[in-house]
């Protein structure tokens, strides 16, 4: 895969050689990456394969039994579900584990980036499904992290909310470059936000693409399909 | 967001020492032909208690209840100000109150503290809990003779009492509310780098306190329960000195007054604890009284 780098670039994490077992099933065997600093990368596979133990590994949240994972900062993580604490209103969520002086000035700069600037002590409990996901969002922005870890955040909104959130995810992120990846099944996602999609199969990464040179849409489409294990779509 | 409601929604469920979380769902009540608006009902619902207190009235003026059997309603009334002008009643009242306040303070504190170590610490909870339920499988009323041997009946076996029955709720409550807090949170709390010290003030106290209050509320009315036992034996002070000093003279407008008192303080207890969950628990759908 060091043939798609960019040489001399500043990678946001470097892992080399990642093994992650529970007990005796190896899930992730010998796995190599790298995501450089405003790199927007997507991991793609079925259920099961590996990818989400892998951002799990990424994040520091499960131990490894082999390899090294290198990251100059903290990552921030976006869950599936935005994971806010219903006793705290939105910028005391979007500060948890800043410093307190200045926390709340961050928080409102971030929540003001994300569309919800006015809603500064609102309860989470008030909000819609998007509207949580964008706070998620902006309290991952709001440590300015190195890598920006995204699990499956579109995943459980309905389907205008989730163009919209692609729209202001991409936005964000050239805005801030961190280096991302983002983990998902769905193919459409991947190639509209990421400069490099990754397949991922059986624990290691069995495909890598570059968007932006595909000629073909829709045989790009159908060949991201066919890697996923899903046949006969090619025509639709 | 549906994670943390069901996880809430268990908790209200599991917890086995509170009493039925009985929600009053005011409704127009549909007979099929009428319909009854709110306040009607309400305006309803006291006549049944108001006339019932009438019939007493009235039969206890006629001489219908002996005023040994059962004192008018108005008699006690009289008594209750006779009693309260001549300062014996507040005084009374004043070191009942101290009591349950003592007991509960310790009772709870002591709940509390060992709640919190089992529900963080394996550990804890292997040393401890297994303890703490085969004590609280005695009903703690029982002890009481044993609690007189051991102190006496002066104030050490009213505050032992209280606080006896004060620390199982708090403590069941405070244990299985720290258990229930979202581990999806507690995984957030990792990610964002929070200290120990952090973690347990911003997520899992918090996550815990619904919980916490409802053992809270259980335990005012265990206070009292364990008060109204203690004092009715021996003692020389306190409303139940009060209710059984009455006995000896068969001042039964006395006793019924104790009685009321006993009542109402139960019910002011429980709407602080009430008030309490409205104001700590607002950011709560089921306790919050909205913005």
């Amino acid at each position: 895969m060091s043939a798609l780098h960019v040489p001399n670039a500043d990678p946001a994490v470097t892992v080399t050689g990642l093994r992650r077992a529970y007990g005796r099933r190896v899930v992730i065997d010998a796995l190599d990456l790298r995501i450089e600093r405003g790199e927007f990368v997507a991991l793609l596979g079925e259920s099961g394969c590996g990818k989400t133990t892998l951002l799990r590994a990424l994040a520091g949240l499960d131990p490894i039994q082999a390899g090294r994972i290198d990251a100059p900062g903290k990552p921030a993580v976006v869950f599936q579900e935005p994971r806010l604490l219903p006793w705290d209103s939105l910028w005391r969520n979007v500060s948890l584990g800043l410093p307190e002086h200045g926390a709340r000035e961050a928080a409102a700069a971030a929540l003001a980036e994300v569309g919800l600037g006015n809603r500064l002590d609102d309860w989470p409990r008030t909000l819609s499904g998007g509207q949580a996901q964008r706070v998620a969002l902006a309290r991952a922005l709001v440590q300015e992290p190195e890598l920006l870890l995204l699990d499956e955040p579109f995943a459980a909104l309905d389907a205008l909310t989730r163009i919209r959130m692609h729209g202001l995810v991409k936005e964000l992120v050239a805005r801030h470059r961190p280096g991302v990846l983002l983990v998902t099944h769905d193919v459409e996602e991947a190639i509209r936000l990421a400069d490099r999609i990754l397949v991922m199969r059986d624990g290691a990464i069995a495909a890598e693409h570059l968007p932006e040179t595909a000629a073909d849409p829709q045989r790009f489409r159908a060949l991201l399909l066919a890697e996923l294990g899903v046949q006969g779509s090619a025509a639709a | 967001m549906s994670s943390l409601d069901s996880s809430f929604g268990v908790r209200r469920a599991a917890t086995p020492q509170a009493p039925a979380a009985a929600k009053r769902v005011r409704r127009p009540i549909s007979d099929g032909q009428h319909r009854i608006g709110t306040r009607a009902h309400v305006a309803l619902s006291w006549i049944a208690p108001l006339l019932l207190l009438a019939v007493w009235e009235g039969l206890a003026r006629n001489g219908w209840i002996e005023p040994q059997v059962l004192p008018a309603p108005s008699k006690v009334v009289a008594t209750a100000w006779k009693l309260g002008l001549h300062g014996t009643l507040l005084r009374d009242l004043g070191t009942s109150l101290l009591r349950a306040a003592a007991g509960f303070a310790i009772g709870g504190g002591i709940g509390f503290a060992l709640g919190t170590l089992v529900g963080f610490s394996r550990l804890a909870e292997a040393l401890i809990d297994r303890s703490v339920q085969m004590i609280r499988a005695i009903p703690f009323l029982a002890l009481l003779p044993l609690v007189i041997v051991w102190f006496g009946v002066g104030e050490g076996q009213k505050i032992f009492l209280v606080s006896l029955g004060v620390a199982f709720p708090v403590y069941i409550n405070t244990t299985l509310g720290i258990r229930q807090v979202d581990p999806k949170l507690l995984e957030l709390g990792r990610v964002r780098g929070l200290s120990t010290a952090l973690l347990i003030r911003r997520i899992v106290l918090p996550g815990a306190l619904p919980s916490i209050l409802t053992g809270v509320r259980y335990a005012l009315a265990t206070a009292w329960l364990a008060l109204v036992v203690a004092e009715t034996i021996g003692a020389q002070a306190g409303l139940g000195f009060l209710a059984m000093d009455a006995r000896e003279f068969l001042r039964t407008d006395v006793i019924v007054l104790t009685i009321v008192i006993y009542a109402l303080i139960g019910v002011l207890a429980d709407s602080l604890a009430r008030l309490l969950e409205r104001r700590l628990l607002a950011w709560h759908p089921n306790y919050g009284a909205g913005r």
